[in-house]
């Protein structure tokens, strides 16, 4: 038996709709079994897993906390990928945007003003573009790999954080622990409903709508799809590589910083040494399985989001490691990659009768 | 020739073949590429394999190699009945392979090339030895320690006969060897090919070139839409009759009504020099030309001469180092960027058409948007795309210029080879450019794909617009071209009057004739 | 043993795994694959060596182990690539974020726990020698087996069949069809062989390094390695070079640190990834360095027709 791929003239449109959900179904099945082999009861558990953080009010709130940056970084990198630019280092951006961010209500402690939370968005944005420029710059320049030093840099962003928060930026009043002073009232993002959902969510709601509307709708959503698809096509039609380069990373590193500074000046109100449990590497798996669509990005952010809380609840009811949800969001990615291959090829088994034994029968 | 055929005699009284292919069928999904060929060849015989672009030829040969299974069909060498399962299995029977796109190893040298086509573990240092004696013996010259990056189209191809020789083959199959040559180094292959033979070693010849396989080649297999209309001595039949066969209607003649009094230079290359891009490219050295509305101007050349590198400098991919080098439409362009030549009416064409002249997963009317999203004809407004505007361009296009296709807008992929050619053709020509530069305008092409678009180059001359071409085929050339230039090691001769030039003289050129001494001699020293 | 040999000790020890792992993934470009998931194959390789050692109390079981899932990571990576044609950088970064996830799962029960240390072999009377007694003759086996790999990988890439089918492949993957071999079952066995140094690797460093089990304990080792066989131009010899001029820097962070010249030992540990990236500049930007040696086919999915 032998596994053949057959090319389709056309990719396929009901493949391409269909992928993501095959891969969630696959997935589904994969953790029953891995469920099942811990002896726990799988239906339980996926009811645990994927049902029970949409359930009530308080854990869809849960969601949505962790949606928003997920989307944000998530709706970023999308872009990025369908450039064929392959910026990995999305957490380190994230850090370097609530570094950033945080300078206004470390510095700034007394100014208060409807202002300073803008100001404290926009200096994440700048924090985080401003990271992803230094390998947007090396690969333009030197043409460096840009996977390898985005991810460089996370480790350096985290590492300048960690410095920050244990040496200059530490709470005197903190008892010594590693983190800035709490921000107040007017540094934080304000807050929907009960008071846990914070309007990090509409900055993600807004970005996916406007890069939703420059993917289909424009010139240079054109010219970031012909860059990523076609490199030497792109330059025939006059758009420049690296150009692209720089606007997608710039974008992505900016949208990756927001997220940043929405995390400290939302969820946890002041610098940390550890500020996102990996949003940034999950949004990869975020932008992958909404397709690098906008809209698709913004369902897989949700998505994943439940993952994260079902895995938090599961840890609490079932006893289960919390790290079972990382393996779920591997294998979902895994899963997203196979079925891709179906969009564009056709899968046939062939057994091991060769074409002259077959046409001799 | 005529001894050497009654040498022969008649090869179907030969009762012994030395292989066989019979009732062969192949499908790719639903196509067939092949059904029920069936074709003979006796030792010692160079056997022609003729036909269009498409018509199955290549899709033959590789079953005969072993690259492809047939799906129908079986093949018999010296009289039973064998399963090629790869290559691997052909050149063990004695089928050696010289590939019109030739499998080759750039970054390794000549010998290592050589050996990755020899069975078993193999001592470098013998074969290197090996290699000179047989390609002294052959009048094939090579260094086997070259690495294959540093060496021309006509030595590449040499590595791959000698690659056959060296296995001592008994059938040598050779795909379209001449399109990559020079007038005169085809001959040479023919001495090589002719010596072969008379050692008994057979030879299956593809090509479409009708004079080389009247010259060459003993008996004939002729296809068409992947079936045998014919088997033939070309010997005793006339260019006309063979094209009518593998083409099944007589060949479309081009339309040149010229009234040759060309007018105002509208495309002028001054001195345009440019660096190699990388130690792969070719470098540019002090081009001139000059192309006047109303005519057109071919450039011919060896492939891998600075074909490419001309193309992408005359289109603004690469910018010139000045803005004198590149004149359009009297502007000084050499610094400006294709958008910005492309607004200055001129249009242009490259040699690839999937990945260069078009995204192969965009739908045609993206494909539209790709070259002409800075016209106009408002298919961006404020940076907003009018994609049914692009639909309604697609629409006359895909009319205008017989563009075939299974659905309204279909994704560039999903085309043959021509039907794409004629879109990215008709995709500038609809511009009415005065200035249009083509690169290999019918490279792969059907012949009636190949015969509009020429017409539509010829026509686009007559109604006052400049038609620069470059184009490796002589044929075509000559069938268009009002003046000819050579392009070899990225320098370019003056252009000649069509009327003035013979085949040889520009075989001549092709091989370097007009090139500068001094600049030979640089770039041998710094090889 | 005073601190010169000390010191010399450990750069030796904190090279071996980036040497390991980066030699496997040399192999596999060389065919023409990018395979950007070493730091999950490591990571990997890292807690089942961890764990197989500490349960069974055998060191070698333990490398056995680590080697293996390694090699069942490659596979996962060369059924993805190879069969089923998926993106190469996509498909290797989930490598990576499984082989993380998962390695923390596998090893939680184990965090904290006194490991397995492999020890080191002692030569009698050359390991006596002063000072570099010590150093040459006295290291433990995967040090040497480090070095022999990088002498049996250069003789096998530039003066074997086997290394000359691989480089054909990796240069162009048609060509190599066209001559009848099977570029897939070459890929498939390069990946693999890179799986299995990258396991090697991360059970050095859980079994040799740092005997015991920390969560991302790889800490980016295996995205240094793939920075260095770029670095090394996807040559051996310069490879090793360049592994142990990265253990010398990772450590010189460490021992200043030690020093305590108060410098923030943040900036030290940033060390490591800082010069990474401007090594990867220094040879990037250096375009014949690079194009001549750099596999044509890289990262390219290759798809037969039938």
């Amino acid at each position: 038996m032998r596994l053949i791929l057959e090319k389709r003239s056309e990719h396929s449109e009901f493949m391409t709709l269909m992928s993501p959900l095959l891969a969630i179904f696959l997935t589904v099945i994969t953790g029953a079994i891995i469920f099942a082999l811990q002896g726990l009861n799988p239906l339980e558990a996926l009811y645990v897993y994927f049902v029970e953080p949409v359930t009530s009010m308080w854990s869809i709130e849960e969601v949505l906390v962790k949606a928003a940056p997920l989307i944000l970084i998530g709706v970023g990198l999308s872009i990025c990928y369908m450039a064929n630019v392959w910026n990995i280092g999305a957490e380190g951006q994230l850090t370097m945007g609530a570094t950033f961010g945080s300078i206004v209500p470390i510095f700034f402690t007394s100014w208060q003003s409807p202002l300073t939370l803008v100001a404290m968005l926009i200096c994440g944005a700048i924090g985080g573009a401003a990271f992803a420029a230094i390998p947007a710059f090396l690969k333009n320049r030197f043409n460096a790999n840009e996977i390898l030093t985005s991810l460089m840099l996370v480790y350096i962003a985290q590492l300048i954080l960690d410095w920050l928060v244990r040496g200059p930026w530490r709470d005197p009043k903190g008892y010594n622990f590693p983190q800035s002073i709490p921000f107040e009232d007017w540094q934080l993002l304000p807050t929907l409903g009960d008071g846990r959902v914070h309007i990090g969510i509409i900055l993600a709601i807004v970005a996916v709508i406007i890069l939703s509307i420059l993917m289909s709708r424009t010139l240079k959503g054109f010219e970031i799809m012909v860059v990523g698809n076609s490199p030497r096509a792109g330059r025939f039609s006059g758009f420049s590589r690296k150009k692209t380069v720089w606007f997608c990373l710039l974008l992505s590193g900016g949208l990756a910083g927001l997220a940043g500074i929405g995390e400290v000046a939302g969820p946890s109100g002041q610098l940390q040494p550890s500020i996102s449990p990996g949003y940034g590497f999950t949004a990869i798996i975020v932008a992958f399985l909404g397709r690098l669509n906008p809209i698709g990005v913004f369902f897989a952010g949700i998505m994943l989001a439940i993952t994260y809380i079902g895995g938090e609840g599961a840890q609490v009811v079932l006893g289960v490691s919390d790290k079972t949800a990382q393996v779920f969001q591997g294998i979902l990615l895994f899963f997203i990659l196979a079925c891709d291959t179906l969009i564009l090829y056709r899968i046939k088994l062939l057994g091991s009768v060769t074409p002259q034994q077959a046409a001799a029968e | 020739m005529t001894e050497k055929m009654s040498v022969k005699g008649g090869t179907a009284a030969r009762a012994e073949y030395l292989l066989e292919a019979r009732n062969i069928t192949k499908m790719f999904g639903d196509l067939a590429a092949n059904s029920n060929v069936t074709l003979k060849i006796a030792p010692g015989e160079i056997h022609a394999l003729l036909g269009e672009n498409g018509a199955g030829k290549s899709t033959l040969v590789k079953i005969i190699y072993g690259a492809l299974q047939p799906t129908v069909g079986e093949l018999s060498w010296l009289g039973e009945t064998v399963n090629i399962a790869n290559p691997a299995a052909a050149r063990k029977l004695g089928i050696g392979m010289v590939f019109q796109h030739f499998s080759l190893f750039e970054a390794l040298s000549v010998a290592e090339n050589i050996a990755l086509a020899l069975p078993g573990d193999i001592d470098l240092d013998e074969l290197s030895k090996k290699i000179s004696q047989v390609s002294s013996e052959y009048g094939l010259p090579l260094e086997p320690t070259a690495l294959v990056a540093d060496l021309s189209v006509g030595e590449r191809q040499r590595i791959e006969i000698v690659r056959c020789l060296l296995q001592e083959p008994r059938l040598l199959i050779m795909d379209e060897p001449t399109a990559v040559l020079t007038p005169q180094e085809a001959d040479q292959l023919f001495l090589t090919l002719e010596r072969l033979a008379s050692e008994g070693c057979a030879v299956l010849y593809i090509s479409h070139r009708l004079d080389e396989v009247k010259r060459l080649c003993h008996d004939s297999t002729i296809l068409r839409h992947g079936k045998v209309v014919g088997t033939v001595n070309p010997q005793k039949e006339t260019a006309a009759s063979l094209a009518r066969l593998m083409v099944g209607a007589d060949v479309h003649a081009i339309n040149s009504n010229r009234v040759s009094s060309p007018g105002a230079s509208l495309l002028k290359l001054n001195d345009l020099n440019q660096k190699a891009d990388g130690p792969f490219g070719v470098a540019l050295r002090n081009i001139e030309l000059d192309v006047r509305a109303g005519e057109v101007v071919a450039i011919a050349g060896v492939a891998g001469n600075g074909q490419s590198e001309l193309f992408d400098a005359i289109s603004g991919e690469r910018l010139s180092s000045t803005a004198e080098s590149i004149c359009i439409n009297d502007r000084n362009c050499g610094l400006d960027n294709i958008t910005l030549r492309r607004r200055h009416s001129s249009g242009f064409v490259p040699e690839e058409r999937l990945g260069h002249g078009a995204v192969p997963g965009f739908t045609l009317s993206e494909n539209i948007i790709l070259t002409r999203h800075s016209d106009d004809d408002g298919l961006s407004r404020s940076g907003f795309l009018d994609r049914a505007k692009a639909i309604a361009i697609n629409e006359r296009i895909t009319k205008d210029y017989d563009v075939r296709k299974g659905k309204p807008d279909p994704e560039a992929r999903a085309l043959s080879g021509g039907n794409l050619q004629k879109f990215v053709v008709g995709r500038e020509l609809d511009r009415k450019p005065k200035v249009l530069v083509i690169n290999q305008p019918t490279w792969g092409v059907d012949a009636g794909a190949a015969a509009l678009i020429r017409q539509a180059l010829i026509d686009l001359a007559l109604s006052g617009s400049a038609v620069l071409v470059i184009s490796q085929d002589l044929d075509e050339i000559f069938e268009i071209a009002d003046r000819i230039a050579v392009i070899s090691r990225g320098q370019l001769s003056e252009a000649f009057p069509a009327s003035e030039l013979s085949l040889e003289s520009i075989g001549l050129m092709m091989a370097g004739a007009h090139e500068k001494k001094d600049s030979h001699i640089t770039e041998k020293a710094s090889a | 043993m005073d601190g010169t040999q000390a010191i010399i000790l450990t750069i030796i020890t904190a090279s071996t795994p980036l040497l390991l792992a980066a030699i496997g993934e040399l192999v596999v470009e060389r065919s023409g694959v990018l395979n950007l998931g070493v730091e999950g194959m490591m990571v990997m390789g890292a807690v089942c060596g961890f764990a197989t050692a500490y349960t069974t109390g055998s060191p070698t079981l333990g490398i056995f182990a680590g080697i293996m899932a390694g090699v069942g990571m490659a596979f996962i990576f060369a059924f993805m690539t190879q069969t089923l044609v998926s993106n190469q950088v996509a498909t290797g970064l989930a490598l990576t974020l499984l082989g993380l996830g998962l390695s923390g799962l596998i090893g939680e029960s184990f965090v904290g726990l006194p490991g397995v240390k492999l020890t080191p072999i002692s030569i009698p009377l050359l390991g006596d020698i002063p000072f570099i007694g010590r150093i040459l003759f006295g290291q433990d086996i995967l040090v040497y087996a480090s070095l022999a790999l990088v002498v049996a990988t250069t003789y096998v890439l530039f003066r074997t069949r086997i290394g000359l089918i691989i480089r054909a492949v990796g240069d162009n993957h048609h060509s190599a069809h066209s001559l009848g071999y099977n570029v897939i079952m070459v890929r498939y066995a390069c990946i693999l062989f890179g799986g299995a140094c990258a396991g090697l690797s991360g059970a050095y460093l859980s079994l040799a390094y740092t005997p015991q089990w920390i969560e991302n304990m790889t800490a980016g080792r295996g995205w240094i390695a793939l920075a260095l066989v770029v670095f090394a131009t996807w040559l051996p010899k310069r490879l090793a070079i360049g592994a142990y001029l990265f253990g010398t820097v990772w450590i010189m962070g460490l021992y200043v640190q030690a020093q305590g010249l108060g410098i923030p030992s943040q900036f030290l540990s940033s060390l490591p990834y800082l010069v990474t990236i401007i090594a990867l500049v220094i040879i990037s930007g250096n375009k014949t360095l690079t194009r001549v040696n750099t596999p044509a086919c890289i990262g390219q999915s290759f798809v037969p027709d039938r």
